[in-house]
């Protein structure tokens, strides 16, 4: 039995595809003579792993740092700290040169797909152009792939010379998708990828999300403030809070067995649609406070409605509570 | 899905040839129904085909002296009658169309060159930026026609230091519109998407942020076309632009101040022309803003 747990314990540590440890991002706040006066600590010391073919659901409200997190991996924001290790190498410590090719292997998607398509180029051009910068293939080999990119994601080959704003908003995710996956990486970051989406829409391209995952054997890094979009998509929840990551759960766990208070209030925020149902509301008080000064200890005392003392002082850290579900509060 | 196919190759030609009619017709029909552009473009022809076909059509050269019929009112001989050394005025204000148009296109062609580079890379790079951004500033702070003034007065009176004048005093104007536009491009997600591709800066700039900034440009280059003719002929007005005896807009105006009173025709004609230029101009780029805004689409008249 104990030989089992370990196994499935090896297997998924081979799995991982991309590990990220103590990530933090801290922005600089100058004064307009230059002299920094301060640090916005948008992330504060992440650490999560990301698995083949699986994806994890980053949550949290707006400015949590789950953003900021995403685009750091990627190194469209250098990280302060911390190390992302894909395939053994630290890529935070690579020179952007050296990162070059690492940044085939991890794409993105957009939030907004009205503005993560250049205007004036053809939609065919777009999806080329990653391929292009990697130097993939011949010219006719890349519009032949790109041909075959918009057919899986959904859409009619003919529309390669159209512009991007002959689509609808659904359309143009499945192109920024298209895009992403022209270079066939192995970990794609989707940034809030349906919540600029009407509702209908966003099932399919989430159910397209889906469908490419199994079919290139993708990680998905998925940042999002929809639980019940992230519910769907995602295998584990990471919850986020001013930057700190309070809890990480496979998702089914998560939701059955919320631990942290803050996910607790979170989770019960979600509206209920039959009516009859009703389930006690947790309402936390205040204001998220300042990411520039942010509370001693653990960040959510000032607002948790079981702080104790030892709140008030000691940061807590990440600790498993059951397999694979980790919480950083003292009440554990 | 395999392209070394021939008769898939053809069909994709062929869709993208459609591709490109359809978008062909929509463009011809929103410039019909462009009525200030349409205006603006007539006249731009009319002007362009006066100053080649002009000196032509016309029996006299713009040079040519008769002192026996100096400063005749308008005849079905002279059209536009004769100037103070017996010049035909209709040829000199054709020919002069030639010198003060051209001036205004090479100036024209000149800023929004420079202009677009200075303004691409001020807006990529912010240290740059601060450079040259206070270079334009001292520039700018210069009034134009005492800066082409002093410029010329360096150089010595020559159509090309005309143009070297007012191009270097536009410079920045054009440098400013290229830079506000492509500062806004810069911070635009498929910028960042490009980033995340690992594209280059050089990639960046010219494929991505300068096709997204060329309509505020061309705009922009048609008023400095229409101001470049304004100002090569206060030069010349002036003393400090084209040299006597070639004729310009401006030279022509010079030469009629002083008989302004009893010959009316030296003023008014070169006048009007400068007048319908610049107003051809204004017309012209007026109306193709409005052609290369997007959102304009609900202009097309059925």
């Amino acid at each position: 039995m104990l030989l089992k747990q370990h196994d499935k314990e090896s297997l998924q540590r081979d799995n991982s595809v991309l590990q990220v440890r103590n990530l933090k991002k801290y922005f600089p706040i100058a004064s307009p003579f230059g002299r920094v006066s301060g640090h916005v600590k948008a992330v504060e010391s992440v650490s999560f792993d990301l698995f083949e073919s699986r994806t994890l659901g980053l949550v949290g409200e707006s400015g949590c740092g789950k953003s900021t997190t995403g685009r750091s991996i990627l190194r469209l924001i250098e990280p302060s700290d911390g190390s992302v290790i894909y395939k053994g190498e630290d890529v935070l410590k690579l020179k952007q040169k050296q990162f070059q090719k690492y940044r085939r292997e991890m794409q993105m998607v957009f939030q907004d797909p009205h503005s993560s398509l250049n205007p004036k180029k053809r939609i065919g051009e777009l999806i080329e152009e990653p391929m292009e910068i990697h130097k993939i293939g011949t010219k006719s080999e890349r519009m032949e792939r790109a041909m075959d990119l918009l057919r899986r994601t959904g859409i009619r080959e003919d529309q390669y010379f159209r512009f991007p704003h002959e689509f609808s908003g659904g359309q143009r995710q499945r192109i920024g998708i298209a895009r992403a996956l022209a270079v066939d990486p192995s970990v794609i970051v989707l940034d809030e990828p349906v919540s600029a989406l009407d509702v209908s829409i966003q099932s399919q391209v989430l159910n397209l999300l889906e469908e490419i995952q199994d079919e290139f054997k993708l990680s998905y890094l998925f940042i999002s403030h929809d639980l019940s979009v992230v519910r769907h998509i995602a295998d584990e929840i990471g919850v986020m809070y001013l930057g700190h990551m309070v809890e990480k759960a496979p998702t089914d766990d998560l939701f059955a067995n919320p631990l942290h208070p803050y996910t607790q209030a979170l989770l019960s925020a979600i509206p209920i649609p039959d009516r009859k149902q009703r389930r006690e509301r947790i309402i936390i008080k205040g204001d998220v406070p300042s990411p520039i000064d942010p509370p001693k200890g653990c960040v959510f005392h000032t607002r948790c409605p079981f702080a104790m003392e030892q709140c008030k002082t000691v940061t807590p850290v990440m600790q498993q509570h059951s397999t694979g579900h980790e919480v950083a509060c003292h009440l554990y | 899905m395999v392209i070394t196919n021939d008769a898939q190759v053809n069909e994709l030609s062929l869709l993208e040839k459609n591709v490109k009619k359809e978008r062909r017709k929509l463009l011809v029909k929103r410039f019909v129904s462009n009525k200030t552009l349409v205006t603006g473009t007539a006249m731009l022809v009319f002007l362009t085909l006066f100053s080649f076909a002009g000196p032509l059509i016309s029996q006299f050269s713009p040079l040519d002296i008769d002192p026996a019929n100096r400063l005749q009112g308008p005849t079905a001989e002279h059209w536009f009658g004769t100037d103070n050394f017996g010049r035909d005025l209709f040829s000199r204000v054709a020919s002069g169309a030639q010198v003060s148009m051209g001036v205004g296109l090479s100036v024209a062609v000149l800023t929004a060159i420079i202009g677009m580079v200075i303004g691409l890379y001020a807006a990529y790079y912010s240290i740059l930026d601060h450079v040259l951004m206070r270079f334009s500033d001292a520039l700018m702070a210069f009034p134009d026609i005492l800066l082409a003034i002093a410029i010329m007065a360096v150089l010595g009176p020559q159509p090309v230091n005309v143009v070297i004048a007012v191009t270097l005093a536009k410079i920045p104007v054009v440098a400013r519109i290229v830079r506000s536009s492509a500062l806004v491009i810069k911070e635009q997600t498929y910028i960042e998407a490009m980033r995340a591709q690992g594209a280059s800066s050089w990639r960046i700039i010219w494929r991505h942020i300068l096709p997204n900034t060329v309509s505020p440009l061309i705009v922009q280059v048609t008023y400095v076309f229409a101001i470049a003719i304004i100002l090569e002929a206060a030069l010349s007005f002036l003393g400090a632009g084209v040299p006597a005896p070639d004729p310009s807009w401006g030279n022509i105006l010079f030469d009629g101040k002083i008989v302004i009173y009893n010959a009316w025709w030296m003023t008014v004609f070169p006048g009007a022309f400068i007048v319908l230029a610049v107003l051809a101009l204004n017309l012209f780029g007026d109306g193709l803003r409005d052609l290369l805004d997007p959102h304009s689409n609900k202009a097309i008249k059925e």
